[in-house]
């Protein structure tokens, strides 16, 4: 079977897709007019943010949905004539992996294999190669609810392989789970291809993630903006990309500068400069962006795949969707103070025998942005909700503004604002009304609660869709509500608990660029991710594995213990896989 | 399908369809085991119900307390209020006068107030004399009927026994000798518990089904599923054995403590029993499939089962309520409860024996009922996502 994907045609032919779903009355345009081609033998990529329609997208080319209009064949099949056959060739795994957790991994095994008809001879062989490319073969009686995400990303991608399938198509493999369960990820992947000339269909919100690929299908908003190799993709930008570093200047300060100026398409913090794209191929004129700068040098950068995309949007979006353009300035002067304002020591979680937290000690100074790093899974949260007080330690100390925020009055609660995972609005309300009840919540009223609905409005530039309900806004907006309501009561600590998770990367930079702002107003951010880019925004971060910090300092700081001469300029995901890998050899020789 | 797929290996084939089956019921079984909440609705609930109705609730009128009023004693008030003393429905109790017995009944320590006037003599000398007056707390309407059914019982007795005493004839019209047929200790249990056995079923059929099917669309493994080789019919059945076959376990237990613990006396047959509860149990199982096309998510899922079918199994099937008493609307509802054939037959199985002209037309629409909810589970459900 492993000779199917024979070079007789596309792995997967889309013509001219359109798929409309009603969502709450509301009519969604999930893809518009789409046609693509997968070929067969190399890994295909569909990427674009949350919404863009990448899974409705898998779920038509694996007859889970009908298209509204166009043709979709998979293997020569169509698909709406031919369902189950197509759902008898292709290896498929949804979004949360489809895997049992009241079941073993082995359980989940067997599942798969009698669903998909491998037979008993056959399943010995089968499971061992699985088993050992997944690292799963020491735990195959543990449940799959008990695994950690990357071996569960691991068991779903074994059980979608478990009859050898000449199309293998995955729908956000990646998302949440460590650096280094990616890379096994990822190599699996490529083996497959190598081994067994499978075609992947793989779609990710991660742009990083379309370098891996061999070809790449962009999507957004229902739209498919472009195809092609991630070089071709990036070609429109060669020569438009820049560094710029000034030594003496913050990076957000600089960042922020530059974003505004003339010709400037994008600019972004990454490593100890700043990447920015420009609209031609002249660089940023320094002198007159940064005159206070000394030391600022501009060279050129090699392009990559998030630049072309960014272009790409920027070139759709109107420029009035994005929010005030006279930014507050960032001050060139730090407003950090050598004030403590949130200090842990020792904290300690534990849920029955499992311990979510374990000795976790940080300090964070007043005005600092401060970022806990790591993949889902690894603690983050639940660090924040006993910061917010919202969960008991089981050990440990920890002070918020002075005071331990499970046990201090509301007026030590008024000082933070936080903001949740998913954004927790009230869905049915209208933006307005959500505003208004999250200034009644914090007690402001008459006049001054009158005031702040007005500044979220006007400052959040929301005031165009005050009366949409906020249900059916882009995560974008959702995004930039949800923040306006955590700031309704001008707190002076601000917690933010994965707060760009699937939105896309113009939404993410608007989001930093408020956050660096909020900073240099001397708000103290406490801010988690899992995104490694992100990191870069943070003064400094402290990385979780498996409920505890593994290490902390400033972004350089931390790339620093990575540097090889093999790797001069390792990522912060370089640093990161290389942490994880010292950690485990470390729990090894123990 | 007029097109071969390129894997012919891979594409679903008779061969194949027994492993899909075999393996999603090992799946599903063991998901049972591991799951405490299916082993609760599956085991424990019914534990829980059968020992409640079994022991706690009781329609029947046993230890009434009454007061007994006697303004003028005699021998023949004696002989009378004798009658109450001795009687397993009543807790009789003496009061001096109307108004102390009034006032206990206000307080609600006594259910009924038995007056024996101070004319009580001469009343009953004469024709169409009314000697005693009987006053019913009426707000319990079940409780106040059967009272006042047992208080003209007992006077209607006494009335006979003292004309047969004095030798004189009683001339009554008519004379009334009544005989309870099938339940004759008057035994509320003796119904109530093969009526439960019905809520039982539909809890394990339709209720357990429906949510254990939503958690799957909840927790993404449906799709899992569904993109393998696997047809809608094999999902469905897949579902549907594991639970009935939990079901039919639930049965077992349930008849047992019926029998053993309660001492429901078995009339009927034990097979014809289990054969109609295999059919209701499939019934149930179809509406709670049938949920499942609708409700995706656990919370809406269990609703509507309860509503649609627990609720109504419990309050429309006849087990605690009379069907014929209800007002014309409802009983013309009753007709889709699957729960009143099932509770008719169980009734008829348990009390009266294998009687075929009840068995038979009951059963008889409870395959019509499996078909309706089975072909409509058949046609709604489909291999997608929308």
């Amino acid at each position: 079977m492993a000779d199917a994907s024979s070079p007789r045609g596309a792995a997967l032919q889309a013509t001219s897709l359109c798929k409309r779903f009603r969502a709450g009355g509301r009519e969604v345009q999930a893809l518009r007019d789409v046609s693509f081609s997968v070929k067969p033998g190399i890994v295909t990529g569909l990427i674009g943010p949350d919404g863009a329609g990448k899974t409705t997208l898998m779920r038509l080319a694996a007859g889970l949905l009908m298209p509204d209009q166009g043709r979709i064949e998979v293997l020569g099949m169509d698909v709406a004539r031919q369902p189950l056959q197509v759902q008898g060739t292709i290896g498929y795994m949804p979004q949360r992996f489809g895997l049992y957790e009241d079941l073993t991994v082995q359980e989940n095994l067997d599942l798969y294999a009698d669903l998909q008809g491998v037979s008993p001879a056959a399943r010995s062989d089968r499971y061992d190669e699985l088993l050992h490319m997944a690292g799963l073969a020491p735990f195959t009686d543990r449940l799959a609810g008990k695994l950690s995400g990357g071996m569960k990303q691991k068991l779903g991608l074994a059980c979608a392989l478990v009859r050898q399938p000449p199309l293998l198509m995955l729908d956000e493999p990646t998302v949440g789970v460590d650096p280094v369960s990616r890379r096994e990820l990822w190599d699996i992947v490529y083996r497959m291809v190598e081994q067994h000339g499978t075609s992947v269909l793989l779609s990710t919100a991660y742009l990083d993630e379309a370098e891996r690929c061999s070809e790449v299908v962009v999507l957004h908003d229902g739209d498919l903006l472009d195809q092609g190799t991630p070089d071709t993709l990036r070609e429109p930008v060669r020569g438009r990309t820049f560094a710029v570093t000034a030594a003496d200047l913050p990076k957000r300060a600089l960042q922020a500068r530059l974003a505004r100026a003339d010709g400037v398409i994008d600019a972004l913090v990454q490593g100890d400069h700043v990447r920015v794209v420009m609209e031609d191929d002249t660089p940023p004129d320094l002198e007159a962006v940064l005159p206070e700068a000394k030391q600022a040098r501009v060279e050129p950068a090699p392009p990559r795949f998030e630049d072309a995309f960014v272009d790409l949007l920027k070139a759709r979006t109107q420029p009035d969707e994005t929010p005030r353009s006279d930014a507050a300035e960032v001050p060139l002067e730090p407003a950090q103070s050598d004030h403590v304002v949130i200090e842990v020591q020792d904290l300690q979680r534990r849920f029955g025998s499992f311990y979510a937290v374990r000795n976790v000690s940080f300090a964070v100074k007043e005005g600092e942005v401060f970022g806990l790093l790591g993949a889902n899974g690894a603690g983050k949260s639940t660090t924040f909700r006993m910061l917010c007080g919202l969960l008991p330690p089981s050990g440990g100390t920890l002070r918020v503004a002075g005071a331990d925020l499970r046990t201090a009055g509301a007026e030590a609660r008024a000082r933070i604002g936080y903001m949740s995972q998913k954004f927790s609005l009230y869905g049915n309300l209208s933006v307005a009304e959500n505003l208004r009840f999250f200034s009644s919540a914090y007690g402001l009223f008459g006049r001054h609660g009158a005031q702040r609905i007005d500044w979220a409005l006007e400052e959040f530039a929301l005031a165009p869709i005050a009366n949409s309900v906020s249900a059916g806004l882009s995560l974008g907006y959702k995004q930039r509500l949800s923040l306006a309501c955590a700031l309704m009561h001008e707190p002076g600590i601000l917690f933010l608990d994965e707060p760009t998770s699937g939105v896309d990367p113009l939404a993410r930079r608007e989001f930093w660029q408020r956050i660096g702002e909020l900073a240099g107003q001397g708000v103290t951010i406490m801010v988690t991710t899992h995104f490694m880019e992100e990191a870069e925004y943070c003064d400094r971060l402290a990385i979780m594995v498996a409920g505890e910090i593994l290490t902390e300092g400033t972004p350089a700081d931390i790339k620093a213990q990575a540097q090889t001469p093999e790797m001069p300029e390792p990522t912060m995901e370089d640093a990161f896989v290389e942490l994880i890998q010292a950690h485990d050899k470390e729990a090894e020789a123990a | 399908m007029s097109e071969a797929p390129p894997t012919p290996a891979a594409a679903p084939s008779g061969g194949g369809a027994s492993m899909r089956l075999r393996g999603l019921m090992r799946k599903e079984f063991l998901q049972i085991m591991r799951d405490p909440s299916s082993i609760a609705i599956a085991f424990l609930m019914p534990l829980v119900l059968l020992l409640l109705f079994g022991y706690g609730v009781s329609l029947d009128a046993k230890n009434i307390p009454i007061a007994l009023v006697v303004e003028q004693p005699s021998a023949d008030t004696a002989s009378f209020t004798a009658s109450f003393q001795g009687s397993r429905y009543f807790r009789p109790s003496r009061y001096n006068d109307l108004q102390q017995a009034e006032a206990a009944m206000m307080a609600g320590r006594v259910d009924a107030i038995v007056v024996l006037r101070q004319d009580f003599e001469r009343q009953l000398q004469q024709a169409g004399g009314t000697p005693i007056q009987l006053i019913v707390n009426g707000v319990d309407a079940n409780t106040a009927r059967i009272v006042m059914g047992y208080v003209e019982g007992a006077w209607g007795t006494w009335l006979q026994q003292t004309a047969r005493l004095s030798g004189q004839s009683f001339d009554a019209p008519v004379s009334l000798t009544q005989r309870v047929w099938f339940n004759s200790e008057l035994e509320s249990r003796n119904y109530l518990v093969p009526g439960l056995i019905a809520v039982i079923m539909t809890l394990i059929g339709a209720l357990l089904t429906a949510m254990v099917m939503a958690r799957e669309w909840e927790r993404g493994t449906m799709e899992a599923l569904l993109v393998t080789p696997l047809a809608m019919r094999e999902v469905i059945l897949g579902k549907l054995l594991p639970y009935f076959i939990l079901g039919m376990g639930g049965l077992a237990l349930s008849v047992s403590m019926a029998i053993w613990l309660f001492e429901v006396p078995l009339r009927g047959s034990l097979w014809v029993l289990f054969v109609a509860s295999a059919l209701f149990l499939i019934t149930a199982l179809g509406m709670g499939l049938l949920i499942s096309t609708v409700a995706k998510n656990q919370f809406v899922a269990g609703q509507i089962a309860i509503i649609t079918t627990f609720l109504p199994a419990f309050l429309l099937s006849g087990f605690i309520f009379d069907i014929g008493s209800m007002p014309v609307v409802v009983q013309a509802i009753t007709h889709i409860v699957a729960a009143r054939y099932y509770v008719a037959i169980l009734q008829t199985v348990f009390l009266a024996g294998d009687v075929w002209s009840v068995i038979l037309p009951n059963a008889g629409a409870l395959v019509v009922l499996a078909a309706v909810f089975l072909g409509l589970t058949r046609r709604n459900a489909r291999k997608r996502l929308e």
